[in-house]
């Protein structure tokens, strides 16, 4: 199954099982433009699954007075990009409105903001933008990196009652996985995806399958990579990653968002704050994406770009650093 | 009406020093802390308007929000509480003034935020859509709401999908400390409104007979199914933005001449008009100025919020994970 039919059979299992649940976004009704909403309009009408004005404000905000009100809005803001039309709704809105109001509502809404470059989508397509998220109290942030996950996560999400920012990856919908039927991720768990014992790799999303490639070719130098896909940014799998840290001894953080702030240096701090170990961090440049092939290739994060920082933090031949 | 006067002067009295703007220095002693936005001379609207509206009947409102949620059914001394910042206010002191709420009247908040009540409308009256019910969603808002863009997607989304939603704006002339018109193309509330084909109403906001006759056809319009509706009440803010605000970019004139119009002297003179007797308007005004005197005793008694609150109701994944 595709990373997109995986959420597509997610939302349509969680409708199915609750009527509390709607969807709503520009072109849902049609399949969405990355086919993740592909049928669900034939099956649940257009009551539940509603095709909405390009009003990314009114999509959010109307989700949060569904919510107030007992529903369980999923809304699509097609890419993670155009949600900044929204913030207002999702940061001052649907993250504040139970603490300020002393708990007399509750909003149980995920909102899906797909994030990561999308060949030749430039820059106002292209953002991963998940540590601006994690940033805010009230909200909870997820990044699936497989189909399975997809599923499993987006049932956890619209199952935890809170307001979850969701966030798949643009080139990652055609990726196939097995997906077990009405599995459940739990959120804030971390998974170790490949095991290793000289240097831990934290990632998430698209950049976890890019780990894994330059794990592999670590290998071909010596160096054993454990490779630990985080899956949920907040709260993020502190335990998981320390535990991994203290063993191997060093970490280095990936991601395909811009390193400057990203949420890389949050994690490379706590762990730098309690183990004495060498932390590294991997991001993009903080450079808009480009259009052209060779401006959109410098903000990739590859596999070979990986590689290097990890050799990096052993010395080039393989040998391991002495850390004292 | 009365009550929301009462409650409005004996907020403001408890205000003093309660924020360092416009001018105004901090004082330590300040009962009610923070910018507070007072109704005052607007009491009508709400009036007006909540009474042809049910207990189920849901409520979104503005930063300028008590007399909505008095209207709507909320207790006073609950509300003071909240303004006084003590845990037995409605929100346990997490919200004060500008985010007042009652839900269990449906009033679903006040907002710090200027048109954000909107899309918040629009979707609460889509969830009655989606469940069949049979209750509306009365939306206000100010005169300054109708510049930002959710007015224009919250009013589009209401009439698209037919939603059970009343739009009040509640216009008191000022955006801040802004003459609303100077910031305003064409004619205003109702022809935006009218333009996005719902019918409007444009109506004497301090009239509150004139009030609650015009929102009862609107609200009997909306409950029928017909879709949303605008009702635009015309009003005056008397005081300034904030309580310490002296609004003296304002022509004395033209705030005589508005206090001139106070709402509860148009309507004490209806209701001396219609035979009753002065005794029982002077009873109703000393009713009210009790329970407020008793709200602001009850909230001076009440304690502050334990720090232990600052960590809840906020989410439950990753609760506890505070770093």
């Amino acid at each position: 199954m595709t990373y997109a039919h995986a959420a597509v059979t997610a939302l349509a299992d969680a409708m199915r099982a609750d009527p509390a649940v709607v969807a709503m976004g520009e072109d849902v009704g049609r399949g969405g433009i990355f086919g993740q909403y592909r049928g669900l309009q034939q099956e649940f009408g257009p009551m539940r699954v509603i095709d909405t004005p390009i009003s990314e404000s009114t999509i959010m905000g109307a989700a949060v007075g569904m919510a107030l009100a007992g529903l369980k809005p999923v809304v699509e803001m097609r890419v993670a990009d155009f949600a900044l039309c929204a913030m207002d709704e999702l940061v001052n809105q649907a993250a504040k409105a139970r603490y300020m109001f002393g708990g007399q509502g509750r909003v149980p809404l995920v909102a899906r903001l797909p994030i990561g470059i999308w060949t030749a989508s430039a820059a106002q397509h292209s953002q991963s933008l998940e540590a601006w998220f994690a940033h805010i109290p009230g909200l909870v942030v997820v990044t699936p990196a497989t189909a399975a996950d997809n599923y499993a996560l987006l049932r956890a999400s619209i199952d935890s009652g809170d307001p979850v920012v969701y966030m798949e990856h643009k080139e990652l919908w055609g990726s196939e996985g097995e997906v077990a039927p009405s599995a459940r991720a739990e959120l804030g768990k971390a998974k170790v995806v490949r095991a290793g014992t000289d240097l831990t790799l934290v990632t998430w999303s698209r950049a976890v399958h890019a780990s894994i490639a330059a794990a592999d070719a670590a290998a071909k130098h010596g160096v054993s990579v454990e490779v630990i896909d985080l899956r949920t940014i907040w709260p993020w799998d502190r335990d998981a990653v320390f535990a991994s840290a203290a063993k191997t001894r060093r970490l280095l953080v990936v991601h395909e968002a811009i390193q400057a702030a990203g949420f890389g240096a949050e994690i490379a701090a706590s762990v730098a704050e309690s183990l004495a170990v060498p932390v590294a961090r991997l991001g993009g440049p903080r450079i808009p994406v480009g259009y052209a092939p060779t401006l959109e290739a410098e903000a990739r994060i590859d596999a070979a770009r990986i590689l290097a920082r990890v050799l990096e933090m052993l010395d080039g031949s393989g040998r391991k650093q002495s850390v004292a | 009406m009365a009550l929301i006067r009462a409650f409005e002067n004996a907020a403001e009295a408890a205000s003093k020093g309660g924020v360092a703007a416009f001018g105004a220095a901090l004082g330590g002693a300040a009962l009610v802390r923070g910018p507070l936005h007072l109704s005052t001379g607007q009491e009508a609207v709400p009036a007006g308007v909540c009474a042809n509206l049910e207990r189920a009947d849901l409520l979104t409102s503005t930063h300028r929000g008590h007399g909505h949620t008095l209207a709507k059914g909320a207790d006073a001394t609950r509300m003071m509480c909240e303004l006084f910042g003590r845990a037995t206010g409605y929100n346990h002191g997490k919200g004060g003034s500008m985010h007042i709420a009652d839900f269990s009247v449906g009033m679903l908040g006040a907002n710090g935020v200027v048109a954000a009540g909107i899309p918040i409308a629009a979707g609460a009256a889509h969830a009655i859509r989606i469940r069949g019910g049979r209750e509306i969603v009365a939306c206000f808002f100010g005169d300054g709401a109708i510049n930002r863009g959710p007015f224009l997607e919250g009013l589009n989304w209401a009439r698209i999908y037919d939603l059970p939603v009343l739009f009040v704006c509640e216009d008191n002339r000022y955006s801040a400390t802004t003459a609303t018109e100077a910031m305003t193309g064409g004619e205003g509330a109702a022809a935006r409104a009218a333009s996005i084909g719902i019918p409007a109403t444009t109506v004497d906001g301090n009239d509150v007979v004139a009030v609650a006759e015009a929102a009862q056809d609107l609200v009997a319009a909306v409950r029928a199914g017909k879709g949303p509706r605008l009702l635009h009440a015309i009003t005056y803010r008397v005081k300034g933005h904030v309580s310490v605000d002296p609004a003296s970019y304002r022509d004395a004139t033209e705030v005589a001449r508005a206090i001139e119009q106070d709402p509860l002297l148009i309507a004490a003179a209806k209701l001396a008009a219609m035979g009753v007797p002065e005794k029982e308007i002077a009873s109703a005004d000393a009713a009210a100025a009790a329970t407020i005197a008793a709200a602001v005793s009850a909230a001076n008694a009440a304690p502050f919020p334990e720090t232990a609150l600052a960590y809840t109701d906020i989410q439950d994944t990753g609760a506890g994970r505070w770093l």
